[in-house]
């Protein structure tokens, strides 16, 4: 955060300037809320009737836990063959060989530019075409590959950067005491590479996360589905969408803040590993992993 | 070959791109905009706008996308009536999804826009703030002249990251029936289930035409207009 850059303390005018526009800022954000509120309750959506169904039971048991439990599963089994193909891909793109080089990269770059969207209405239309699974599983797999194809080609890069990102020496050292090159990409490149990027690794679950919500275009019996169901059933569509969205966000804060765990758990053991720094070395190196670490967390690319 | 020109003539696919355009480029002008104004509350030094600009991030950046634009469509026009077209016109249905559409879109992608420019904020070094600060700047004047220029120089490799995920993420649209290339291409695939594998092949080297100039321009770009230091 280079926030506090930007400004000096404040002195006494500036301190009630900023309270006033402080003050300004809170009454236009209550404004907004009661306007959406005033009408909200205008059209009636504010009633118990709309509400209450979240505290019954029936609600849960019938529509939330089975919609939470098809966006989990789904993003669990996506993560899982994610990693696998992206490890594949990932080491495949530093191939030494060419034939594996080249064809990993075209996959790679391929499936990022490709939406999820597409992959998703693909293998539904095609699995549903070659009766490739069993009917009421055709969906998930759509969900699946999609997720996979596109997480792992992500994943693929971030492995790729972790092992560029790693000092020369650690190859030269590895061949140096007589380790093959696939023995020093498997046992000296590969669980360091992967350690670094697990920060963004993790992040990229939140994005995992979000797409299962595309499952809803192909039929997929996920959250944002069971929403919709409940709606329906207890016509408060909008406050089931509200709910469902809030759950949705509960959810990936907890895992961004997970990955924020990790990434200064790393952090910390990095600048322990490399051995005394001198004070305005830190400060620098300091900065560089933050402003590095807050592209990386941020600017990847958002998912849908 | 004669396959896919029949499927050309059949099908409107340069439309459905057309569309994809349209959406993209408007949501894109929005995000922007809404993105800076949510990146400047979060630099602010007034705590109040700080804690508006992260909770947008925050909540904005976790919900799913099919939700928000599920909910534009769904939520503010079907069941709170708010419209964003001329009732009256012929065209009322469709200009109507399309703008809820590129308003799903813009609010999403600003929470990644504002990101980036903060991490653009990031990159610029300490130095140059104090001394606008130095020659008497106050913070907004310090922000226009020195450090947002400098700031979006900074950011344009991630915002190019954004515009690319924003061109993927319009097919998401769809859901609310803008004939976009994901509809038409859906559209496709039921009606023509014996070339699958063709109709994906046209749609996908589609999006790597879309997608794949702008990556190059933008890391050129980023490349070209970042201040050297």
């Amino acid at each position: 955060m280079s926030a506090g850059v930007l400004f000096d303390t404040p002195g006494p005018r500036s301190r009630r300037l900023y309270a006033v526009i402080g003050a300004a800022g809170i009454v236009i954000l209550l404004l907004i809320l009661w306007f959406v509120l005033a009408k909200l309750d205008d059209k009636g959506q504010l009633t118990a009737a709309k509400w209450k169904p979240f505290l019954t039971g029936e609600i849960w048991t019938e529509y939330l836990i089975p919609g939470l439990i098809g966006t989990l599963k789904a993003a669990a089994i996506s993560v899982v063959l994610a990693l696998v193909v992206g490890v594949l891909l990932g080491v495949g793109r530093l191939s030494a060989t060419k034939w594996i080089r080249w064809p990993s990269s075209v996959i790679v770059e391929f499936f990022r530019a490709v939406p999820v969207l597409l992959m998703m209405l693909f293998a539904y239309a095609l699995y549903g075409h070659y009766e490739t699974f069993p009917p009421d599983q055709i969906a998930l797999a759509g969900v699946v590959t999609g997720l996979t194809l596109y997480n792992g080609s992500v994943i693929a890069e971030l492995v790729r950067s972790g092992v560029h990102s790693l000092p020369k020496g650690q190859n030269e050292a590895a061949l140096a005491i007589g380790l093959t090159t696939p023995k020093t990409m498997r046992l000296v490149l590969l669980p360091q590479a992967i350690t670094a990027m697990m920060p963004a690794i993790v992040g990229q679950l939140v994005v995992v996360l979000k797409d299962t919500a595309l499952g809803y275009i192909i039929t997929y019996e996920e959250l944002l589905r069971k929403a919709e169901q409940i709606g329906n059933y207890k016509s408060n569509l909008v406050p089931a969408l509200i709910f469902v969205g809030a759950l949705f966000v509960i959810i990936n804060n907890f895992v961004g803040l997970g990955a924020n765990k990790l990434e200064q758990r790393t952090r910390r053991r990095g600048r322990s590993a490399g051995g005394p720094l001198a004070p305005d070395q830190i400060d620098q190196a300091a900065v560089a992993v933050a402003a590095a670490s807050a592209n990386q967390a941020y600017t990847g690319e958002p998912g849908a | 070959m004669h396959l896919i020109s029949e499927l050309f003539s059949d099908y409107p696919i340069f439309g459905a791109f057309k569309q994809t355009i349209y959406l993209t480029l408007l949501s894109a002008v929005f995000a922007l905009l809404i993105g800076t104004v949510v990146a400047v509350m979060r630099v602010s030094p007034i705590r109040v706008l700080q804690l508006i600009g992260t909770g947008y991030v925050n909540i904005v950046r976790n919900t799913p996308l099919t939700l928000v634009i599920v909910f534009c469509n769904l939520g503010l026009f079907i069941q709170l009536g708010v419209a964003v077209a001329n009732k009256s016109s012929d065209t009322f249905i469709d200009t109507n999804n399309f703008r809820l559409a590129v308003l799903g879109l813009s609010v999403y992608h600003a929470s990644f826009v504002a990101e980036a420019i903060r991490s653009g904020v990031n990159t610029v070094p300490l130095g140059q703030a104090e001394a606008a600060r130095a020659i008497g700047l106050p913070f907004l004047k310090t922000l226009r002249h020195v450090v947002l220029p400098q700031a979006f120089r900074g950011a344009i490799a991630p915002l190019g990251n954004v515009l690319i995920a924003l061109t993927k993420n319009s097919t998401v649209a769809s859901v609310i029936g803008v004939a976009d290339s994901s509809a038409t291409m859906k559209d496709m695939m039921e009606n023509r289930p014996d070339v699958l594998f063709v109709t994906f092949g046209i749609f996908a080297v589609g999006f790597v035409i879309l997608t794949l100039p702008v990556g190059i321009l933008f890391t050129s770009l980023s490349k070209r207009l970042a201040v050297k230091r």
